[in-house]
């Protein structure tokens, strides 16, 4: 019983073990595997990314210098950004914020 | 004359509060005492097998780990350990000791997660809450570790693809020695609380010749006796740790509860012993191999053995993977556990086998046109 009274004292007084998610955002961890985004002029349409990638999320058209990507397939293990010699796919630590259609994104030159 | 008895039957899922998975029981019931049961699985039936065939075998590490959300870290690692026994890829000494880190933290998080909706099942949802944030230190870790929360990500044929500094090391150590004190503080509930007890002790037996007789696997053979774990076979660096499976010989819901308990700290004390033993080097030997020949795997995942059977004819494409998950194992020993409790009981007694129906649907049967 004392035991029992201590612990609803301390939960009484102490915060809240979650965080006031509107008010205050969660700093990312360093190396959260977020959205990435290709760098065209950098890639030079090697086509490995498209290789690569487990979920197909990535289509190279080299004639046309055009990469599109499918965020919506993508699950995110960043084998492409590992892999990448030119370094032309960029990885951010934001995870992508939801969205109301499912639309790829298109890279190209101009 | 003798009367006719009058049974009752009731469908019990797919959607159930306790059942966080789709799984069906039809409970033949004799008033409140229950008499008979039958499952009913296929509603999730996702073709990973078949999936598996087409895809490139590369691909496959990342399907693999979506078989199970939870033990998604074993399931890539047994994957890509039968593909390494088939190309007879030699794995670097660190990144065995890393995938056992990773293997032991993903049990960490599977039995705290079990303990919470088990406490959840019995209507103790306090200890539910409690249980939940705690195990929050161990998702963190995993974050840390490799950018997500549940998929690590990290396994590649011949090792592993992200490593750990000192740092990591030091977060590692301090964080489970928090989470040893926060498991230390609800340990006595569960382990001492008349209201758990009463849910638990004696309810759903499975004495130790069934066990063994039904094939029952994990923490489900282990509670009834039976020192069966498949980390014993010395797979990874577990050959190089000192550990002895937990076995408790009550036979009941309570001793399922209670090596799920014992196992949680004995995690601990693995991912410790690893951390410490870790030599430093290399941590991925590439194999660019095609596989051609046949392995068989079995690994210790936290609801028992997973088996991998894998074929490939030195093609990109693999012929056949087979895998047998634990909780496919496990339902036979379910049924009959149940038999002659009574309605109230059958929640705790179908969540001590820790059910995981979407990793067990292998097969779906689609009934024709005829």
């Amino acid at each position: 019983m004392p035991k029992m009274l201590w612990n609803v004292l301390r939960n009484l007084l102490s915060p809240p073990a979650t965080v006031r998610y509107p008010y205050v955002k969660p700093e990312p961890e360093p190396g959260t595997r977020g959205r990435i985004s290709f760098d065209i002029e950098a890639c030079d349409q090697c086509q490995d990314c498209e290789r690569i990638c487990p979920s197909a999320a990535i289509k190279v058209y080299p004639e046309e210098k055009r990469i599109e990507y499918d965020p919506f397939r993508c699950i995110y293990c960043h084998l492409c950004v590992e892999n990448c010699m030119q370094r032309a796919i960029t990885a951010e630590e934001v995870v992508r914020s939801p969205e109301y259609e499912k639309v790829k994104e298109i890279f190209e030159e101009g | 004359m003798s009367e006719t008895k009058e049974f009752t039957v009731f469908p019990f899922g797919p959607q159930h509060p306790v059942l966080p998975e789709p799984l069906q029981l039809r409970f033949t019931v004799d008033e409140e005492r229950i008499v008979e049961v039958v499952p009913n699985i296929g509603y999730v039936h996702r073709g990973i097998e078949r999936a598996c065939e087409l895809n490139d075998y590369r691909r496959n590490i990342y399907l693999c780990e979506r078989i199970c959300g939870i033990c998604n870290f074993m399931h890539s690692m047994s994957y890509c350990e039968t593909i390494e026994m088939i190309t007879d890829t030699e794995v670097p000494e660190r990144a065995r000791y890393l995938r056992t880190v990773w293997s032991e933290l993903g049990r960490l998080q599977s039995h705290l997660l079990w303990l919470g909706l088990f406490a959840d099942g019995m209507g103790f949802e306090s200890l539910f809450m409690q249980i939940w944030r705690d195990r929050e230190i161990v998702l963190e870790l995993t974050e840390k570790t490799a950018g997500h929360r549940i998929h690590l990500s990290t396994n590649a044929i011949g090792g592993v693809r992200k490593d750990m500094d000192e740092k990591l090391i030091g977060q590692y150590r301090s964080g489970l020695a928090e989470l040893r004190k926060k498991v230390e503080a609800f340990d006595p509930v569960l382990r001492n609380d008349a209201s758990v007890k009463s849910k638990t002790v004696g309810k759903g037996i499975l004495p130790k010749s069934q066990a063994v007789h039904l094939g029952a696997v994990g923490p489900t053979i282990r509670g009834s006796g039976v020192a069966q774990d498949m980390r014993t076979l010395g797979y990874e660096a577990y050959g190089e740790l000192d550990f002895t499976p937990i076995t408790y010989d009550t036979e009941d819901t309570y001793a399922r509860t209670l090596v799920r308990l014992d196992e949680v700290y004995q995690s601990i004390d693995l991912i410790n012993q690893a951390l410490s033993a870790m030599p430093e080097g290399p941590i991925l030997n590439k194999s660019t191999q095609f596989p051609e020949g046949t392995a068989i795997n079995r690994v210790e995942q936290p609801r028992g053995e997973a088996f991998y059977y894998v074929v490939g004819n030195g093609t990109i494409n693999l012929e056949r993977v087979r895998v047998r998950t634990p909780t496919l194992a496990n339902i036979p020993p379910l049924l009959s556990m149940l038999i002659g409790h009574e309605i109230a009981d059958i929640p705790p007694i179908v969540l001590s086998i820790d059910p995981c129906i979407s990793c067990t649907e292998r097969i779906t049967h689609v009934k024709g046109d005829e």
